[in-house]
């Protein structure tokens, strides 16, 4: 395996170098710690939870007296017991934190107990007799959209007359495309662990992405306001989007049972509940029209793009419309027409995953690129070069079907660097003469692009705080509104500070994410972590900074501008200490030695009701090409080789940016391979999600790593001014995945015979693939 | 029988337990009793691997280190034994070459996950005095998920701790606690009104067995854990095999090979794939390292699931169990143990001894077996099929065995193409007959792993493979043998 390619620092000494996590130590030692492994106060109780096992329907009866009754338990809850809103929907408030009556999917909460242990929280929920009236579920979107069943309604967005276009286009083809929906499958599972303070207060631990939208929501299910409530969190065992607005109902149950024991209350989910019963990525379907030329260049397009929302709206409005402003992914959609449906359904509510709706919508004119290309006997390849938007430096093809100019386009020159690199076309011929040769066995190749808006589409929360407090001995506490998931945010944003300060990362430390320091943050979401909260810290960090020089200036009588920081000491000229000396000499000048920071990215617009304008501050690019191999007997398939190209702008930490472009890669591979969620289809466990677990729902493992697996950054740095010119880089690379699937196509494709379009629908399971094969094989 | 406390070596020192349930795991014990936190609960059921740690025992001498999954273990399967979790192998500040070649090569990122990997490397560091290969490094994580990092920093830490200077772990003071251990009468633990025994002879759990007759008997745990952790089931009395000297022994004798029911998977697979390679795929597919290493093949073959992957290749290799029952013994082949889903020939009192696997003759049989799912490492079956024929010298198929998981409420033989075949010669035509009439030899379910139909497909596609493999002569029909890519 190849190591990344290391770009080098920029000017600084911190900024730009491969240090390891933060917490590595500890994590490999087994002493970071996580919710669970706070130390427990005395008396805590454990929670567990009732959940319905019907789709849909009433409840008729619900006898709670064996619970009550079971020994070891405090607390039984129900809807009625909830003092404030009974709500944990984040958006529309459609979503009840236990179920009052209606029930609107399989595992929906209807109870929750705390008892002295978790073991016998969880024995006593199982003793409640529940009497219900069952109402028919719907389960899939088309059963939602003949039913016009939907969460929000239906969008549209649209350039230009795509009905002319297409009458016009010497070409013209529809399609079907359809993916998957995922579960996160973060291996820390949802908890919270709500702590009753003196004077109604409550403090809750919580493994979540959003502190703020949980002391919120607490709040309002005690009706309580939020000064009486604060909420922490030092790291998660991952979130990907599910520990968003997902972490919701866990925070307001654990405080909700505290509240009425007067104890502290944990809930920790049981990992076939967590799977059950919280949110994953919506599955999309699509039926598209697209007229373009014998070239394969897109002329116009039409698409209806649906979208399985679950029961309630939770976040389903922007994911999907973050969908329909990535339908567009890499090309210059002249003339289009999208309508947008957002269906309900009897099942969990769908949510945020890594992307949120861009690797959906990605998809479908992926699927549209390879069809046309099929159909015009075409490499693949050669069809999505050619639609690209234009150059950076060119005026044409460059404004998106949504109104943003696409103004530092880089992916022409990547692609051909990755071509390049990739060897892909003599590897392209030597699979022709493979495949040709090989009955059973079938080679594929892809080459598919990204670009990915950075920014979150809703402008408001394109904001961040911090905090920054440097001791008088020199050493520096820094507290953020970002979470800390894995990504490696912290670590990034000790290498800004160090950066300021020409500090060794070791003087900079952390408290833990917490409402009570750093108040209205954002979710750490939308690849926007070090983008907003950098910003942010850096800015409280030049304000203390311009505070010191200011100090050494009138010491040294020179120019604040003149004064350095650099390993640890300070020079202007003629001068020379410790930073510790200054920071001392600061305290005893009465020199405020901390600051706050404050930072909202810039040129950002958004006008929801036509659904037009600067979304994103800028976009992050890449590609990759996957090979793949495919056994046409039992669809059984192998990634072989995946070369990724990808643009973090000039890189914080080389090593963190690559590790969350693998890794993205392989969590994308597996969304669009082997993880399929599967619903009981009928009888009277219909809608139960049958794979709940680890033994049922499979995500990749190490062996599913390409053997030959080649990572690089693309050189080049942020048009905008980010912090030290970066780009975000949490959520671009999952879509490079999509070169895995359409290698897949390619292969089962060339099982098929020249100009087939195999029907493959994602997750490309070996019984996916087999039934591609076969449709295909029959020409359908 | 007095009862004693439950000891095992653990941080130094021999651990007593003695005020545990029975069936407390060993990762509540470490996470609620000790406070260690370190090993974390993913699943509490095994699959993820997050609450990996190391057993030691005493083997010959050595001190032989297994990674198994601690939310599956009950604690009393401890006693003798010696518990290694990420707390004993090195701190922040005395990093293991495991857990510095994991920091060096970015191998963390949320970190929930890292000690179970720290954990399954450590146990292959400790194996293998020399780096493995890529295969090798694969198989040792394939019980561990990562959810942040897509493996290739985990996959290069395997390969860079070797390339630190080496740390050897001492074993000599817990081999001589563990001698010290074995002293002990064997385990009969009681506590909260139940009883766990672990004999150590046949003669002892007779004894026990009769005076328990409705003790569940207890094996690697690798299912009955989860009855407990999932199901929240209460297993009464248990008495624990794992101890049974008599009940883990492979032997060569002249038929072939006598595996004892109480064998790992992994010992169990390394002396069936000595005699016949074949078992190599399926060996590597079957669950995860950690599963293989605390799983037996005994509990495989009796808990009778349809889609146990030992089965059918037993089956198809003409395997025969030797059933106990105090005071006699009794033979039958394998295909005749199920009566029906999870139900089998044991009489009452009876247990399975030992299975015995025939060598191949001299020369003419032609055998494969493959599984397929939607993984390719720790996943269950779609289906999983065996294939023996015994081609005489005129090249006529003398003998055909044909076997499935996946296809029926049982692993089962396949009649109807056994007939197809036998009796003709291996050829293009026989095949296809073979195929044909399999196709009346199953009605198999839908669920979530398959569904009837696409079962029904793939049990005829890897009977075409097996024909392709062993009478066309096709050089590439497995993915399993593509590792170049196209150039």
């Amino acid at each position: 395996m190849n190591m990344q390619r290391d770009p080098g620092p920029p000017a600084g000494t911190q900024v730009g170098k491969s240090l390891p996590h933060e917490s590595a130590t500890l994590h490999v030692t087994g002493t970071a710690a996580y919710t669970d492994d706070l130390p427990e106060l005395t008396g805590t109780l454990h929670a567990a939870l009732g959940l319905s096992s019907i789709a849909h329907g009433r409840v008729i009866r619900m006898e709670l007296d064996a619970v009550r009754a079971y020994p070891g338990v405090q607390a039984v809850i129900m809807a009625s017991d909830i003092p404030g809103a009974n709500n944990c929907g984040v958006v529309i408030h459609d979503e009840p934190i236990l179920a009052d009556n209606d029930i609107q999917f399989y595992g929906q909460p209807l109870f929750a107990v705390a008892a002295r242990s978790h073991e016998v929280a969880r024995r006593a929920v199982r003793l409640a007799k529940i009497e219900y009236e069952s109402l028919p579920a719907i389960l899939d979107m088309d059963e939602a959209i003949a039913a016009q069943s939907w969460v929000l309604p239906p969008a549209e967005m649209a350039r230009g007359d795509a009905a002319s276009a297409l009458a016009a286009a010497p070409h013209c083809l529809t399609g079907f495309a359809k993916v998957g929906g995922q579960e996160h499958f973060y291996l820390e599972g949802q908890i919270a662990y709500a702590v009753p303070r003196p004077d109604d207060s409550l403090h809750v631990y919580c493994s979540t992405q959003h502190p703020t939208e949980m002391q919120h929501l607490v709040a309002h299910a005690l009706g309580w306001r939020s000064h009486q409530v604060s909420v922490e969190c030092r790291r998660l065992g991952g979130g990907f989007g599910g520990k968003e607005s997902q972490s919701g109902q866990w925070a307001c149950l654990a405080a909700l049972l505290a509240w009425q024991t007067g104890r502290p209350v944990k809930l920790r989910l049981d990992r076939d509940d967590d799977i059950t019963i919280t949110g994953k990525r919506h599955p999309f379907q699509c039926h598209w029209e697209a007229g373009f030329d014998e070239y394969g260049l897109l002329q116009g397009v039409k698409i209806e793009l649906a979208s399985n929302c679950g029961f309630s709206a939770d976040l389903s409005g922007p994911v999907n419309d973050r969908a329909l402003c990535h339908l567009d992914n890499a090309y210059y959609l002249d003339a289009v027409a999208i309508r947008s449906l957002r269906c309900k359904t009897n099942t969990v509510s769908a949510t945020a995953f890594r992307g949120f709706g861009g690797p959906q919508g990605m998809f479908m004119i992926e699927s549209i690129m390879d069809d046309v290309a099929r159909h015009l006997r075409l490499d693949p390849l050669a069809v999505r070069q050619r639609n690209l938007y234009g150059p950076a430096a060119g005026h044409e093809r460059n404004v998106t079907h949504y109104g943003m100019t696409v103004e530092d386009n880089i992916l022409p020159q990547l692609l051909a660097q990755l071509v390049e690199t990739s060897d892909y076309h003599a590897r392209r011929k030597a699979m022709a003469t493979f495949n040709a040769n090989s009955p059973v066995i079938k080679r594929g190749l892809a080459l598919t692009p990204v670009k990915f808006g950075i920014s979150f589409n809703a402008t408001l929360f394109n904001q961040a705080g911090a905090v920054v407090m440097v001791y008088a001995d020199g050493t520096v506490l820094v507290t953020h509104g970002g979470t800390e998931m894995g990504q490696g945010l912290y670590t990034k944003i000790r290498q800004i500070v160090a950066e300021v300060f020409g500090l060794p990362v070791a003087d900079i430390r952390f408290t833990a994410t917490d409402t009570s320091r750093v108040p209205n943050t954002s979710a750490t979401a939308a690849s926007s972590g070090t983008d907003i909260n950098g910003q942010a810290v850096h800015a409280a960090a030049m304000t203390i900074r311009g505070r010191l020089a200011a100090l050494v200036a009138q010491l040294s009588e020179c120019q604040p501008e003149q004064v350095r920081f650099v390993d640890g000491r300070v020079y202007a000229p003629g001068f020379s200490e410790d930073f510790a000396d200054i920071t001392r000499r600061a305290y005893a000048a009465r020199i405020q030695l901390w600051s706050d920071g404050y930072y909202r990215t810039p040129k950002i617009h958004w006008d929801p009701a036509t659904r037009t304008g600067r979304p994103f501050f800028y976009f992050a690019y890449g590609a990759a090409v996957s090979e793949v191999a495919i056994d046409t007997l039992t669809g059984e398939m192998k990634v072989l080789r995946a070369d990724i190209l990808h643009d973090v702008g000039r890189s914080i930490n080389p090593a963190l940016d690559t590790g969350q472009i693998e890794g993205g890669f392989i969590q994308g591979m597996g969304w669009l391979t082997s993880e399929e969620l599967c619903w009981q289809q009928a009888g009277a466990q219909r809608g139960r999600l049958n794979s709940h677990a680890p033994s049922t729902y499979k995500i990749p493992t190490g062996f599913d790593v390409p053997e030959v697996f080649n990572v690089a950054l693309f050189d080049g740095e942020n048009l905008e001014e980010s912090i030290y010119r970066s780009k975000a880089v949490g959520e671009p690379p999952l879509m490079l995945a999509l070169s895995v699937f359409f290698a897949v196509r390619d292969a089962v494709a060339a099982a098929c015979g020249p100009g087939s379009r195999p029907p493959l629908v994602a997750p490309a399971t070996p019984e996916s693939i087999l039934r591609a094969l076969r449709h295909g094989r029959e020409g359908a | 029988m007095n009862t004693r406390a439950i000891q095992f070596w653990y941080r130094g020192q021999i651990h007593k337990v003695d005020n545990a349930v029975p069936t407390r795991s060993v990762l509540q014990h470490l996470r609620e009793d000790m406070h260690c936190t370190g090993s974390k609960e993913g699943c509490a059921e095994g699959d993820c691997g997050a609450c990996t740690v190391v057993l030691g025992e005493e083997v010959d001498g050595e001190l032989r280190l297994r990674a198994v999954n601690s939310c599956i273990q009950f604690l009393p399967t401890l006693d003798g034994k010696a518990l290694f979790t990420v707390e004993d192998v090195g701190t922040p500040a005395h990093l293991h070459p495991v857990q510095q070649a994991m920091v060096e090569c970015h191998g963390s990122q949320c970190g929930f996950c890292t000690p179970g990997f720290v954990m399954s490397l450590w146990a292959m560091y400790q194996n293998a005095p020399t780096c493995p290969g890529r295969e090798a490094i694969t198989d040792a994580i394939s019980g561990n998920l990562c959810r942040c990092t897509g493996y290739r920093p985990i996959l290069d830490a395997a390969k860079a701790a070797y390339a630190l200077p080496r740390k050897a772990l001492d074993t000599a003071p817990i081999l001589s606690a563990l001698a010290r251990l074995a002293l002990l009468p064997p385990l009969h633990y009681q506590s909260h009104g139940h009883h766990f025994f672990a004999p150590r002879r046949l003669s002892e759990l007779l004894l026990l067995r009769a005076e328990h007759p409705h003790a569940k008997l207890l094996a690697g745990s690798t299912d009955v854990g989860l009855w407990v952790t999932k199901q929240l089931r209460e297993l009464g009395d248990v008495i624990y095999l794992g101890q049974i000297a008599e009940l883990k022994r492979i032997e060569t004798v002249e038929q072939g090979l006598e595996i004892g029911a109480g064998v790992a998977l992994a010992d169990a697979f390394a002396a069936l794939i000595q005699q016949e390679p074949q078992w190599l795929e399926l060996a590597r597919r079957f669950a995860s390292v950690p599963v293989r290493n605390a799983g037996t093949l005994g509990g495989n073959v009796v808990n009778g699931s349809p889609i146990g992957d030992s089965m059918p290749a037993l089956m198809a290799l003409g395997a025969r169990l030797v059933l106990w029952g105090g005071d006699y013994r009794r033979e039958l082949p394998l295909e005749a143990f199920y009566l029906g889903y999870q139900q089998n020939a044991l009489e009452p009192g009876e247990i399975l001894e030992k299975i015995c696997v025939p060598d191949a003759p001299a020369q003419g049989r032609l055998f494969r077996t493959w599984k397929v799912s939607k993984r390719y490492e720790q996943d269950i079956s779609a289906v999983c099929g065996a294939f023996m024929l015994q081609v005489d010298r005129h090249g006529l198929i003398g003998d055909a065995r044909i076997a499935f998981g996946g296809m029926a409420a049982t692993p089962k033989r396949a009649p109807n193409a056994e007939m197809a075949l036998i009796g003709q010669r291996w050829n293009a035509d026989t095949a296809e007959a073979a195929v044909q009439a399999l196709a009346d030899d199953y009605q198999p379910l839908t669920d979530l792993r398959a569904s009837a139909d696409y079962r029904k497909e793939i049990a005829a596609s890897l009977l075409r493979r097996f024909w392709l493999e062993t009478g066309a002569g096709v050089a590439i029909t497995r993915l399993g043998q593509i590792h170049e890519v196209s150039a």
